[in-house]
This record gives C-alpha cells, structure tokens and sequence, in this order.
C-alpha cells in the first residue's frame, strides 16, 4: 500500500512540476529563450494569495483568481521590458537577463515580505480520502493537484490544436518569418504565451504552497529548477514532454524518497536525467535535429 | 608576410595589456593595503576577489572558447575545495611546512575537479546547447547533493567513508571525523592571502592566454565556430573538448582550494547553481570569449554588492536592475552604432588608415 501511496503524491507532485514545465517549453518554443525568471513568478502568485487571503482575508477563489491575473500580467511585462528589446541578441545575452529578472523578483519579495518564511494555509477545501480500509490516505490537496491539473492539460491542449491563437502559436514556434507572411500577429502571440505560462505558474504555485505550506521568497527556485530539468526530460519545445516529464519527474522524486533516502532524492532526479539524455540527447518527445552541411 | 606579423603582434598586445593591468592593480592594492591599516572590509575582499576571477577565467574556456553553455562549474570548485581542504586536515601536523602543505592541496585539488571534468565531459560530448546545460547544472546539483551528505573520518586502520552518518564511520577510538555532512569541514588552517590568490590568479591567465593562442586553441575554436566543418578537417572534436572541460575544471579546483583555505568552516552551500550563474554573468558581461574581460567583470560585480552594503536590502535589487539594462543596451542596435562612432580606437585606426592612403 505504500508504494501506490508513494504513487499518488508523486503523480499530484509531478503535475505540479508539469504545470511549470509547461510555462518552460511553450516559452522555449516560441521564443527559443531558457526563462530563468519562470521559477520566480510562481513565487510571486503564491505571495498574491497570501496577501489576499491572509492579509486581507478574502475567500480562497478570490485569491486564486486574483493571484492568476497578477502572474499573467507580470508574464506579459517581463516580456514587453526585458525580453522584447532583446529578440534578436544571443541566446547567452537573453538568458543573463532571465536571470536578472529573476534576481529583481526574488529581491523585490525579499523587500515587500522579508526574508521569514509564511505559513500558507491550504486554498483547498477538499476532505481528504482514505482507501482500501484506511490503508490508503490521500490528501485532499492531492486530489485537487491532481485533478485541476489534468483539467488544465486538456484544455490547454485543445486551446493550442484547436482554436485560431493557438494554432498561431504553433506556427510562430514553428517559423516566425513564416508566420508574419500568413498574417499571424507575432508580437501578439508571443505576448499570448507568456500570458498562458505565467497563468498557469501561478495555479502552480497555488497548489505547490496548498501541499507544501511553506513560503519564502526562494520558493519558487527549487520547483522551477526541477520544472525546467522536467521540460528538458521530455523534450523541450514539446507540449505532450513537457506533461510527461513533469509527471515521470515527480513519480521518481517521490518513489527514490520513499524506498532509497530522503535526502539523495534530488541527486537520483538529475542522475535519472542525465542518463536518459545519454540515451536520448533531446528527450523523450524533442525533435530529432538533423544538422546540415 | 607583414601582414601576419601585425596580425601575431595583435594577440601579444592584447595579452601584454591584460598582464600588465593585473600587476598594477596587485601593486596598487598591495600600497593601499600597506598604508592603511583599517579598511578591513576592503582586505577581506581581495582573496574572494581572486577567487571568482579564477572561477570566470576558467570558465570562459568553456563558454567562450569551445562555445558550451556550462551552468554546473561551482560543481568542480566544491570538489575542489573538499579534497583540498580534507588533506590540509588530515595531514595538518604531518607536513610542518605550511606553503608545501598548500601546493600539495591545491594540486589534488586541481586535479581531483580536472578528473571529474573528465567524466563530465564524456556525456557532453553527445548533447548540444541547452541539452548540455542542462546536464552541467545536474553534475552540479548531484555533486553538491553528495558532498553535503559525506561523511569522512580517520583513524589508526586508514580512511572510512560513510554517506548516512558519523556513527556509520566505525571508527576506533583515536579516529577523527573530517568530514561531516551538511557540516562540512572545520579547522582549515588559512593558507591563503591575496599574495597567493594573486599569483593562482595569474598562473591562470598565463595557463588560458597560452591555450587560446597556440594550436590547441585555434583547433577549439574552429570547433565552436564550425563543428562539422572542424571535423572534415581531421580535427578530433571528442579529444579537444575534453582537454578544455578538464583544464576549466582543473582551475575551478584551485578555485575552491583557494576559497576552503580562506574561511574557517567549510560547507556546500555556496556550491549550488546560483554560483555557477553568478560567474557565467562575470564572463557574459566581460564579453564572452575575453579573458581580461572576465577579469574585469568579475571584479566590478563583485565588488558591487559590496559597496552598495550601505543600501542594506536595496542592494540586490539594484544589482539586478543593473543586470538588465546592461543586457539591454549592450544588445542596442542603435547604441552600438553610437559606440562605434565615439570609440577612441575606431578613430586612431581610422587616421592612421587615412594617412596610409594618402601615402600610397
């Protein structure tokens, strides 16, 4: 019983990671940009709850919703400030700036919230369910991980084969040039992406502060680092790797804590990884690049 | 013919300004420092100071001339500065000589992180750009994730390794533990004053200089700018890469050999991906590919910080402010076009070009 306990909230955890994972590789896709910064803006969405929640006292939807409307408007303006001026630079160039604004945010939370750690309380109000004669305990925020986090997926995956702005991210990850011929608004839909990633940073960092109550201003560090190794993992640039290697990440994670050691988890994540790039140097689902001569 | 030679005195200039600006900031401080007896938090700056321009210089062999992206170097100075400071430990009242005690330590040091950079470097050699990245920040991570985990002690029977615990050591009574987990190790005699970080430091820039400049060197950058057209004539890609991930590493070795003989208590915090970021942005901003560059960044940002000290909490904030709109007018295409016109360089080379032609 223990194993699928393991099971369960290593699949709600790996959900979690997936949901970042897809802010990472819809970012890469379109803009061929690594962004640093993405990890920090799930810190920021769990610090809006907080505040609203807490601080202000509002119910747990409002914070939420509110805490989705400020990622992805923050999203959008680290965009527009940082990113946009740098579209045709090096990749090394726009990646120092990821980090910079990653630096920005983590210091400006350190500035607004000091550096103690908040106790978050669960935005979950979810009992939680106990199987097979109690042998089997699940959390009501495992549940609600697990279940908003499959819900996102498909609607996301529909957005993006199904309708117009999806489909024009799609061209524009594709060929950019391209794109701007058949009328596709680039600017837009770029803005569009960073928009979606950082909505769903904040339902991200929602969920991840309900199950691990524990907020500081590097909270989002850690998570983003594991996000970005789980995009890689299934292939950066691709949707469906992106899923599944966040979900494989969190399931190995959870397992290697559970039957090998506590504290070597994080070193078997990045071994699993590194062995798996051995074998399959682009991921899981990444596209075979085949040089030219 | 004479156009060689012009072109061959260009990389001796180059290299001559880059010695020569390092000898007068080492006997500029080194008055400053005579002279003044206070200035504590300035003195307690230099070695650090040496310590993350070694790490920079290391690392713009990597970045800037094989052309990977390495997020995993402070990996190798955490193994460096373990292996370093374990044998200054272990053999403390064996080896009565400080100085020979310190050269034997940097060198295993060294080499240990070199060996590393070794087995590192194999895996790489099959991955590209962000694949790669990704890959040195986990080495990294996992290096960082064992190490805090170590535990290490010595007794009458020889070593024992451990990687849950002290007890786990077995030790007879007179054994000692040295290394202890997340507590890292303690009791490191301090071999290092700037003097010393100093002449590491230049011992790397003479080691990175030579390396860029002879036939390994053009052989490695061929390789970054053009791999499979380096290939097709006969260069061995597998063998040069290598031999950069290694001699980066050896120096990120001594870089921590350094840094572990400078404070008191040694743990793996500081080893983590954020140093390893920190000094890709030395190198980035110093101009990839320059070493004197890295140098100079690596000493502006990091003293930055420190000055900014009286801002309290505004500091990193500025720091990163900082960060972006130097990204962001660097890349500035109408900035750059404005440099261009007001460069002193530009100018000179411009009337001399002038003269010459109205001579012919």
């Amino acid at each position: 019983m223990s194993f699928l306990s393991y099971l369960v909230s290593g699949i709600s955890l790996g959900s979690i990671y997936a949901l970042i994972a897809l802010g990472y590789t819809m970012v890469y896709g379109i803009a061929k940009m690594l962004n640093f910064a993405h990890g920090d803006v799930i810190m920021v969405g769990a610090y809006a709850i907080y505040t609203i929640c807490i601080t202000w006292g509002l119910p747990p939807l409002v914070g939420v919703l509110g805490s989705i409307v400020i990622c992805a408007v923050l999203g959008v303006v680290i965009e527009k400030v940082a990113y946009k001026p740098l579209r045709k630079a090096s990749s090394l160039a726009v990646l120092i700036t990821a980090i910079g604004v990653s630096y920005l945010l983590q210091n400006a939370a350190l500035l607004i919230f000091k550096s103690d750690t908040k106790s978050f309380t669960s935005v979950v109000n979810i009992p939680s369910l106990d199987l097979f004669d109690n042998q089997l305990h699940i959390q009501g925020e495992t549940i609600a991980t697990i279940v908003v986090s499959v819900i996102i997926m498909i609607a996301l995956n529909l957005f993006i084969n199904k309708t117009k702005p999806g489909r024009a991210m799609l061209a524009v990850s594709e060929d950019k040039g391209a794109a701007q011929l058949m009328g596709i608004n680039v600017n837009s839909t770029i803005s569009l992406t960073f928009l979606i990633g950082s909505a769903l940073a904040a339902v991200a960092g929602a969920l991840l502060c309900s199950s691990y109550p524990a907020l500081s201003p590097t909270t989002g560090a850690m998570p983003g680092i594991k996000a970005f190794t789980a995009a890689v993992f299934g292939g950066i640039g691709s949707i469906p790797g992106a899923m599944i290697g966040g979900v494989l990440l969190g399931v190995i994670e959870n397992l290697s804590k559970g039957y090998i050691s506590t504290q070597f988890s994080d070193a078997i994540v990045f071994g699993v990884l590194i062995i798996i790039l051995l074998f399959k140097p682009t991921g899981l689902l990444g596209k075979k690049i085949n040089e030219k001569v | 013919m004479q156009k060689e030679k012009r072109q061959l005195k260009a990389a001796t200039k180059s290299n001559i300004i880059t010695y020569a600006m390092l000898i007068a900031a080492f006997i500029i401080v080194s008055i400053i420092c005579a002279t003044n007896d206070k200035m504590y938090q300035f003195k307690g700056m230099l070695v650090p100071l040496c310590i993350y321009s070694i790490m920079a210089v290391s690392l713009n062999l990597v970045v800037g001339i094989l052309g990977d992206l390495s997020l995993g170097h402070a990996g190798f100075m955490c193994i460096g500065a373990y292996v370093g400071a374990f044998f200054s430990v272990l053999l403390k009242d064996n080896i009565p000589l400080d100085w020979l005690r310190f050269v034997i330590s940097l060198v295993l040091g060294g080499v240990t992180a070199g060996i590393f950079g070794f087995l590192i470097g194999i895996p790489v050699l099959r991955l590209r750009g962000d694949y790669l990245a990704i890959v040195t920040l986990a080495f990294g991570e996992i290096i960082k994730n064992i190490v805090n985990l170590l535990y290490v002690g010595v007794d009458g029977s020889g070593l024992h390794v451990s990687i849950k615990s002290a007890s786990d050591l077995n030790l007879a009574e007179d054994g000692t533990v040295i290394v202890k987990g997340a507590l890292g190790i303690t009791g490191t005699p301090n071999d290092s004053n700037f003097t010393v970080g100093f002449v590491l430091l230049l011992i790397t820039v003479f080691v990175s200089l030579n390396l860029i400049n002879s036939r390994t060197g053009r052989a490695v950058k061929s390789i970054r700018d053009n791999r499979i057209a380096a290939e097709t004539v006969g260069i061995s890609v597998t063998r040069y890469k290598l031999i950069v991930f290694m001699i980066s590493a050896f120096f990120a070795g001594i870089a921590g050999v350094l840094y572990s003989h400078n404070i008191s208590s040694l743990n793996t915090s500081i080893f983590g991906y954020n140093t390893s970021i920190l000094v890709l942005v030395y190198v980035v901003l110093g101009g990839i590919g320059s070493t004197r560059g890295s140098i100079i960044a690596a000493v502006i940002l990091y003293a930055l910080p420190e000055m900014l000290r009286d801002l309290r909490d505004y500091r990193m904030l500025i720091y990163a402010v900082v960060l972006i709109l130097l990204m962001i007018v660097n890349n500035n295409e109408k900035f750059n076009l404005f440099k261009e016109k007001i460069s002193i360089t530009r100018f000179i080379q411009n009337r001399r070009n002038g003269m010459k032609g109205a001579k012919s």
